[in-house]
């Protein structure tokens, strides 16, 4: 099964090194992985989507944890959740043909972002689904090239994967 | 007052405690080594980087300080790392400090540069670049603390050579704040109260304990619960001393080499309580027949070795010795059962033997030096047969009082780890059990021990192969020794040269009279024991079988 991770981490060099070799060390399995920073500058959230049954997450879960710059994992899968992707993709199509492009990009509400003399690309977002039809529909005509960013996703309604003052683990229960 | 990069460093140490470093100097850890020029800090010059790791290592396991080391940019730090990796299996607190080309020259291929945080990211708990000097005294700060509490482990803190140079006040960097570590201690009360539960009801109990044991500090807890509802203790090789050798309900190593008696107890109890162990595959044998008819009790502060390898009906996770302590509160004396009497017969019936044929029995010269140092001495080991023999014919009766490699299997290690041993425990006798193979992976570590009157006794059991390989080789291909034979040198003869003490010993009863003379000298003395060439380890299990399906 699929599981949607939401994993804040703290901004500092070299964590996605530590997050991917954590990973590709253990055996398991990404599908995908975006990261950017969050609006607290000092905090980078990661959205991981990975393959394995309840025993492979749980071990991701606790060796993600174990690193020193992971600050919070939140298994999402399980909530209700918004979750999109974008994709920039660059069709050939001879100038004929542009308008039946364009209808597709109606279709799937994308954008064209640029016109080349032989060439037009596209901008897309949508959960995995919709990116995936809309990358078929267009394979007719020939996709030169094609740039997908992973999944990012966020909780639906009130609850959030924030970086909080409860999420801080403080460095206080250490003492007998 | 400004200081230098390498004086916050040195006042960092300090603020830490640490007052000895192992370590070899080089171009990028110049201003590091003017700096230790200065302080009271004593570091000792090994003759190669791995020496420094693992000595750093053997401090770290005999006095349960940190180990430090440190050692220059690129090979220098490359050199670390087969000590760092070895740190790391095992769970050893060390920090390791490099240093590394100007910040100006990094990623330019520069002289001596090596990416050491890229190369060490899956071997260290967590490692550090420093690029800015005023962020050094809070680092080092961080380094020691992650390494030393929680999971312990290896820490690596990596220095540029203008960093070490630049200017800056020195501060106390104040508390650690690091938002994503929060090494758990105290158990959660329920999973404490079901692992009581389950231990009360348990009619064949048998606790499995390994490193964590002596990592904690938690040898009087175990010692205490063992007895009070006397169930047997098996260890791991990580977890001899955790339980003394000589108890009563001690039934010594378990798995590949373990004793049959503990491989037949894991075999048939009804409830196997792991305690800071991590079910390594040499301890399990095949998984599927470990503890068969067991529930598992797993007591560990790395929550992710809970499950990890096998499935536990109880999880206790935090510090070892805390939960013992929580575990034993709920619980009532008992007496002694079926299952004790059935544990006594194994060991009356399956002791460990081998045959005297009028060689030198490596066993034998195991069993001399325990009988000789009355089993109070600290052995070191180096990894193959001799490790094993180490293990199973020295009765360890205190913790940290075994140093070996145990995740790993670093051959090299046991005799720079005896020369830390010796460091952190002067004035005790401190051994390296070594094989001829072993011993010449960091046999220039003779030249440290004499420059710094190092007594430290190396045993080495010379049989002129690669012992374990060679016993596999005899055992699964069907005698063909592929380069396992060694023509080695006189190695009396290397000591002397160095200025040790060489003995050569080639008869059974030269053995003792050598040891006694090692052991009444106050200097470095390499034993160099010419044993029986094919003997085997035994008991075996072999691998990927059942740890009660033994050879031998």
């Amino acid at each position: 099964m699929r599981h949607t991770l939401a994993v804040l981490v703290e901004n500092n060099p070299g964590v996605l090194a530590r997050v991917a070799g954590l990973f590709s060390r253990r055996g398991f399995n990404i599908d995908s992985l975006a990261v950017g920073r969050t609006d607290n500058p000092t905090v980078s959230r990661m959205t991981i989507v990975v393959e394995g049954d309840a025993r492979v997450l749980e071990q991701v879960n606790k060796q993600l944890h174990k690193l020193v710059d992971v600050i919070k994992i939140s298994d999402i899968t399980a909530d209700e959740f918004v979750d999109r992707e974008l994709v920039l993709i660059k069709v050939s199509v001879d100038p004929s043909l542009r308008g039946e492009v364009m209808q597709i990009a109606d279709v799937f509400r994308a954008r064209i972002v640029d016109l080349g003399k032989k060439t037009v690309t596209l901008e897309c977002t949508g959960n995995d689904g919709k990116i995936n039809a809309f990358e078929e529909s267009l394979q007719s005509y020939g996709i030169k090239e094609l740039v997908r960013t992973g999944k990012i996703a966020m909780q639906r309604g009130s609850r959030y994967t924030g970086f909080t003052e409860r999420s801080q683990k403080m460095n206080t229960n250490q003492e007998d | 007052m400004k200081k230098s990069g390498a004086e916050i460093l040195m006042e960092s140490l300090k603020a830490q405690g640490v007052d000895t470093i192992f370590g070899y100097p080089g171009g990028a850890a110049l201003p590091i080594y003017d700096a230790l020029y200065d302080v009271d800090i004593t570091h000792y010059l090994t003759r190669h980087e791995q020496g420094a790791a693992h000595a750093a290592d053997g401090y770290a396991r005999a006095s349960g300080k940190p180990g430090v080391c440190l050692a220059t940019s690129g090979p220098g730090a490359t050199n670390l790392v087969t000590g760092i990796a070895n740190a790391y299996m095992d769970s050893i607190p060390m920090v390791a400090f490099t240093g590394q080309v100007p910040t100006s020259l990094l990623g330019k291929d520069s002289f001596q540069e090596a990416d050491i945080t890229g190369i060490t990211l899956p071997v260290t708990k967590h490692n550090y670049m420093v690029k800015d000097v005023n962020d050094l005294s809070k680092i080092v700060k961080e380094a020691f603390h992650i390494a030393t509490t929680g999971r312990p482990g290896p820490v690596l803190v990596d220095i540029p050579k203008d960093v070490s140079s630049a200017v800056a006040a020195y501060e106390d960097p104040g508390p650690v704040l690091l938002p994503g570590y929060s090494p758990a201690f105290k158990p959660d009360p329920k999973q404490v109260s079901r692992a009581a539960r389950a231990i009360a009801e348990a009619e064949r109990p048998v606790i499995y304990a390994g490193g964590g044991v002596v990592s904690s500090g938690a040898h009087e807890e175990l010692k205490e619960l063992a007895e009070t509802l006397l169930m047997p203790v098996a260890t791991t090789l990580m977890g001899l001393g955790g339980f003394p050798g000589d108890h009563p309900l001690s039934v010594g190593m378990l798995g590949m080499h373990g004793s049959k008696y503990a491989n037949y107890a894991i075999s048939d109890c009804d409830l196997l309580i792991a305690v800071g162990v991590r079910f390594d595959d040499r301890v399990t044998g095949k998984l599927e027949s470990f503890a068969p008819n067991a529930q598992v009790i797993h007591i560990d502060i790395d929550q992710a070795e809970i499950g990890k390898n096998v499935r536990v009906d109880f999880p206790v996770a935090g510090d070892v010795r805390l939960c013992l302590r929580e575990i034993m509160k709920q619980l009532q004396p008992k007496v002694e059962s079926a299952w004790n009497g059935t544990i006594n017969k194994w060991k009356k019936e399956y002791p460990f033997s081998y045959v005297d044929n009028g060689r030198i029995k490596p066993q034998q010269v195991i069993q001399e030096i325990c009988s000789a140092t009355k089993g109070k001495a600290r052995i070191a080991t180096e990894v193959g047969q001799h490790q094993m023999w180490a293990a199973q014919y020295y009765t360890y009766s205190r913790p940290r009082s075994f140093i070996s490699s145990g995740g790993l299997g670093t051959m090299g290690f046991g005799f720079p780890a005896a020369i830390g041993v010796q460091v952190a425990c002067p004035g005790e006798a401190v051994f390296d059990i070594a094989g001829d193979g072993s011993f010449q992976m960091n046999i220039q570590e003779l030249a440290t021990v004499v420059n710094y009157k190092l007594p430290v006794k190396v045993a080495i059991l010379n049989n002129g192969y690669l012992g374990m390989v060679r016993q596999w080789q005899e055992l699964f291909y069907n005698r063909r020794y592929s380069y396992t034979e060694m023509s080695n040198p006189e190695f009396s003869k290397v000591a002397e040269a160095y200025g040790a003490v060489g003995i050569k010993i080639t008869t059974p009863s030269e053995v003792r009279p050598a040891i006694e003379h090692a052991l009444s000298v106050d200097e470095p003395v390499v034993m160099d024991f010419i044993t029986d060439p094919e003997e085997n380890v035994l008991p075996m299990v072999p691998p990927g079988e059942a740890i009660n399906k033994m050879l031998g």
